[in-house]
């Protein structure tokens, strides 16, 4: 069959999948007072169509904050406000100001179903087929597998068409930017990057990479010679493009302020609800909440947080290529994501992504790593009541990533890329068999996932811990996290230089 | 692709199980009243004593498939009392509750493991050589076609039914002829009789089959019937095995005394000639051409206005129906169609027996005759045409063309069934896919044999996606919706009816021109 056909007919089933998804039910379905984040999404599209700009960010009579107050960059709120032009055509009430307040019907859910797949349709599709398609050595065959994984990663899928939220945007766009600093469209990638910096602040997960990435690039040429005037031009793209996004906000320091207060509200806690990450799991043990002070711990973490970025990102900025600066991406966004200030369970999707452009790479691990990383967000699917589309996707990715990757056959140690570490240890640590040892770990992983997922299922928890099955979730999913964590550091420190196949993916 | 035999293995069961957890993302998709037919039989067959299923009329939805399906519906009953008992309550019309519908959906799901089993044996029957490429294996293409067929994914895990079920059973049954294990095949089939009786359209190929290959036992030369190689034993042997299924089946009503109430059930002549939908076959053709000359006739003052039967065509659920200007066809009428446009191909078969493939042909033809000619068709009818013909449309080119046509308009003409706006992106995507996919398959699969379609045909069938585009998503917009909302589906079964008339005709054209030589060499060769 010809590639194009194959490639559409993957495209078509990742589009019914994620449709087929939508037809559950969302976050905060028919939960008065606050609802979820779909009348979050729907409230913000009301304020944005009927207040002033000025407005927006700021608790006036018409714009109460306390009720899903808009936190997130402008971008998300003219996104907003488009969506509710087009509301606005269909049926006035789904956005009339206050009137709006908890409207749920079919054909609203249907539209704001309809506007996350247009976004997804138009931004990250788009963005994943060139990279499986552009970046990628091997045959047709293999990049249409590659292609169909990423496009079924649960995880995404769950979170916008059941859950609700227009990820594929932030990450559709931090995409766009990988795949132009991958063809060396440089200022097409950084400005892909700052839209997606401007949708969704937690894109700062990734701008370390890409912020070493160019700087490197830029020292390489010279610092002196065309690396100053390739700095001074990325960094021009960078401004415009931030001073585009802000605009209408920028005539007064006050909005900008305000804007930035709401973007990053450091007051809401070290973390929220259950997390797969150092803080919550470390909560287990010792309540840090309540011994250290507020600021303290705002400074524990950023410390903490740079401080394992840095190995990947020091690397990264001596050795700019496109392999280093997945595998950054990958660390940086997980170093966010485990050490970092008021960390959502969604923001796993960050490092998600940057996981599923390995996934050709490293199959066996990557695939781990999202069926971890979806698992963690079982307790919100369960909320949400998504256990039925949670546990096919679940399934369907596990079974055809593995199938179509030959996941399992591909783990030897060159392929786990771990042969420097090996050289390394060889000294000190007894040879192990590492390929089995892996299979090995990835099956218990795996059935520990299945019985914890049949448990909070099936199980009623305690009386005394009705939190039993969140913490296990979240603790079993930091620790997997945390070694992958190790395991991909390792892969990116140890990268031999000049590699064979590393100069052909440049 | 070192160990040909697990690999073989495995991507039939990597689409098997891709369809099945598809299947398992629709079930809380849009379900047509189907679903409480069936919710209401598995009511009835639980509460009530034998005697009464088929008098039980509490819901409009009375119970009018033959008694093995009640049996069905039966043992499932008592699975779903696991579920949810409420629904086992005959008073309780309409009722979907969660578990329900989690129950109904599953039972649909689960059952279609006879039909996956079915297209293992029937890809094991298909004349297969090893390419290099998976995806241009001719069984790996049948697979496909087969259970990612679209038509049977809506019909039964959107709108509900269980036709994966009995479609399973037919496939197998054909595998058997394949197999040479015809008694098996007409023991499946006499089963499959007793779940639907719709399957009563392509009995005559199986009777003329089973006569003509199975109890004669040899040919002459030049493959007409050599009269005395009638096997008594053989026929004795095939009419114990159907008489005693249809004893088992009825047995029990006939003692009871109800077998006309039973045959009033499944036979409820009292229907239209046409579905409330039409389906794309000769009578769509029939009830256009009396209204386009009605609105003549009315306009040159031939006809009196007044004279005229109304609300003969507004789309709603007109049951019986009676044409203006064109004689009315009666049931009888439609019977004597049918039996007329599938008689040549039963005489083919006869004279020129061409083993289990002349066999399926006829079968395709039957089931493709009775659906164009038939009495109140239902627009689902086509899979019966469409299933069985993937089988020969791997194997040679020219089925191929007709096979293409035949499904894209046979598919598209089901587009109404699901007419809500939330299934409409599911049911274009899937569409799609299954038209890309075996369009562009079966193109490499015969890739030197020149062109799989003829540029008219191609312009047919690209005519569907304008055609689509104005049905499914510009008319609704307009204001006519409101007073002509049967346009859209007259035009659909209209231009559908043209595609499956035609790919008939062709396939009557093939019947007599070609001889099945290279297939035969082919077969040979294996």
């Amino acid at each position: 069959m010809e590639t194009w056909s194959l490639i559409s007919v993957c495209v078509f089933l990742g589009l019914t999948t994620r449709w087929a998804v939508s037809f559950n039910s969302y976050s905060g379905a028919g939960k008065p007072p606050m609802f979820g984040d779909y009348e979050a999404q729907r409230h913000w599209q009301e304020v944005t169509v009927n207040l002033p700009v000025h407005e927006w960010y700021f608790n006036t009579t018409d714009n109460d904050l306390n009720y899903w107050g808009l936190d997130y960059p402008p971008l998300t709120a003219y996104h907003s406000l488009l969506c509710a032009h087009v509301a606005k055509l269909i049926d006035p009430t789904w956005v009339e100001l206050y009137a709006s307040r908890g409207h749920e019907s079919p054909s609203h859910k249907l539209f704001m179903r309809a506007t996350v797949f247009i976004a997804d349709l138009v931004i990250y599709i788009p963005a994943v087929l060139l990279y499986c398609f552009y970046l990628r050595d091997g045959s047709a065959k293999r990049r249409v597998a590659v292609a169909l994984c990423i496009l079924l990663y649960p995880g995404l899928i769950l979170i916008d068409y059941g859950h609700f939220q227009y990820n594929s945007v932030s990450l559709g766009l931090a995409l766009w930017a990988v795949v132009g600093l991958g063809l060396g469209q440089d200022l097409l990638g950084s400005v892909a990057f700052s839209l997606a910096l401007n949708y969704k602040q937690m894109e700062l997960y990734h701008s370390l990479p890409f912020f070493c990435y160019l700087l490197g690039k830029c020292v390489k040429q010279g610092l002196t010679g065309r690396g100053l005037f390739l700095l001074l031009k990325l960094s021009v793209t960078v401004l415009l493009t931030f001073a585009l996004c802000w605009l209408p906000f920028l005539s007064d320091p006050g909005q900008v302020l305000q804007v930035l207060c709401r973007v990053f509200p450091v007051g809401r806690g070290l973390f929220e609800d259950k997390v797969a990450n150092t803080w919550c799991s470390l909560n287990v043990l010792i309540k840090i909440r309540t011994i250290l002070p507020s600021q303290i711990q705002l400074l524990c973490s950023f410390v903490l947080t740079l401080l394992a970025a840095l190995p990947s990102s020091v690397k990264l900025l001596a050795k700019p290529t496109l392999w280093q600066l997945k595998l950054a991406l990958v660390n940086s966004s997980l170093a966010f994501f485990l050490f970092s200030y008021h960390v959502h369970e969604k923001s796993i999707l960050l490092p998600a992504l940057p996981v599923c452009l390995l996934i050709n790479d490293l199959p066996l691990m990557s695939i781990w790593f999202l069926l971890v990383s979806n698992f963690s967000m079982l307790p919100l699917f369960m909320k949400d009541g998504l256990l039925m589309p949670y546990v096919v996707t679940t399934l369907g990715f596990l079974f055809f990533s593995v199938y179509l990757l030959s996941a399992l056959e591909r783990t030897t140690v060159a392929e786990l890329r771990l042969e420097s570490y090996q050289r390394l240890t060889h000294a000190c640590l007894p040879t192990l068999n590492l390929c089995s040892v892996v299979k090995w770990k990835f099956f218990l992983s795996l059935v520990g996932m299945a019985a914890l997922s049949l448990a909070s299922m099936l199980l009623d928890p305690p009386a005394a811990l009705p939190d039993l099955f969140p913490v296990l979730i979240s603790v079993f999913s930091f620790l997997h996290f945390l070694g992958l964590f190790v395991y991909f550091n390792l892969v990116q420190l140890t990268e031999p230089s000049g590699r064979k196949n590393q100069k052909k993916a440049n | 692709m070192a160990a040909p035999v697990t690999n073989e293995w495995k991507w039939f069961s990597a689409l098997a199980l891709g369809v099945s957890l598809l299947k398992c993302l629709l079930i809380n998709a849009y379900h047509s009243t189907d679903f409480e037919v069936h919710r209401n039989w598995l009511a009835l067959t639980h509460s009530l004593p034998l005697s009464k299923w088929y008098f039980e009329d509490t819901s409009e939805w009375t119970l009018d498939y033959p008694p093995f399906f009640a049996w069905f519906e039966f043992g499932l009953s008592h699975l779903a009392a696991c579920f949810d008992s409420e629904m086992l309550a005959v008073q309780n019309l309409n009722y979907a509750s969660p578990a329900t519908v989690l129950f109904q959906r599953l039972s649909v799901i689960v059952t279609d493991v006879v039909f996956i089993y079915a297209v293992k044996e029937c890809c094991r029957g298909v004349w297969d050589e090893k390419r290099k490429d998976l995806l241009e294996q001719p069984s790996f293409i049948l697979a496909t076609l087969l259970l990612w067929n679209f038509g049977l994914l809506i019909v039964d895990h959107i709108h509900f039914q269980y036709n994966g079920l009995l479609f399973g059973i037919l496939l197998l049954s054909i595998a058997r002829h394949f197999q040479g294990r015809h008694l098996e095949g007409a023991f499946l089939f006499s089963i499959l009789l007793n779940l639907k009786h719709i399957y009563l359209y392509i009995t005559p190929a199986y009777g003329i089959f089973l006569l003509r290959c199975f109890c004669f036992t040899c040919s002459n030369a030049d493959r007409s019937v050599q009269w005395r190689s009638f096997s008594v034993l053989r026929f004795t042997v095939l009419g114990l095995i159907v008489l005693s299924t249809f004893a088992l089946s009825f047995g029990p009503f006939i003692a009871l005394g109800q077998l006309p109430q039973v045959f009033s059930r499944l036979f409820p002549f009292k229907r239209g000639l046409c579905h409330a939908y039409w389906a794309p076959n000769i009578w769509a053709l029939y009830n256009v051409a009396d209204k386009a000359l009605t609105v003549l006739g009315v306009k040159l003052k031939l006809l009196d206005i007044t004279k005229i039967p109304k609300a003969s065509m507004t789309g709603g659920l007109v049951q019986e129906s009676q044409h203006s200007v064109l004689p009315s066809v009666t049931p009888l009428a439609t019977l004597i169609c049918t039996l007329l446009s599938i008689l040549p191909a039963l005489v083919h078969m006869w004279f020129r027996p061409n083993g289990a493939r002349g066999f399926l042909r006829c079968l395709v033809m039957c089931a493709l005759g009775s659906f164009i000619f038939g009495w109140h068709v239902h627009e689902k009818a086509i899979l019966m045409a469409i299933l069985p013909y993937s089988l020969l449309a791997v194997e040679q080119k020219e089925d191929a063309g007709i096979f293409f046509i035949l499904t894209t308009t046979g598919h598209y003409s089901l587009f109404p069934l699901l007419f809500t706006a939330q299934e409409l992106p599911v049911k274009i995507l899937l569409m799609l896919s299954f038209t890309v996919f075996s369009f562009t398959s079966l193109k490499q699969l015969f890739r030197c044999g020149g062109r799989l379609l003829s540029t008219s045909e191609a312009v047919y069938l690209l005519g569907l996606v304008p055609l689509g585009l104005v049905c499914e998503c510009v008319y609704p917009l307009t204001t006519w919706q409101k007073s002509f909302p049967f346009i859209p589906l007259l035009v659909t079964s209209v231009y559908c009816a043209l595609g499956v008339i035609y790919a008939f005709i062709r396939l009557y054209i093939l019947l007599f021109t070609f001889t099945d030589c290279g297939t035969e060499a082919k077969m040979k060769s294996q």
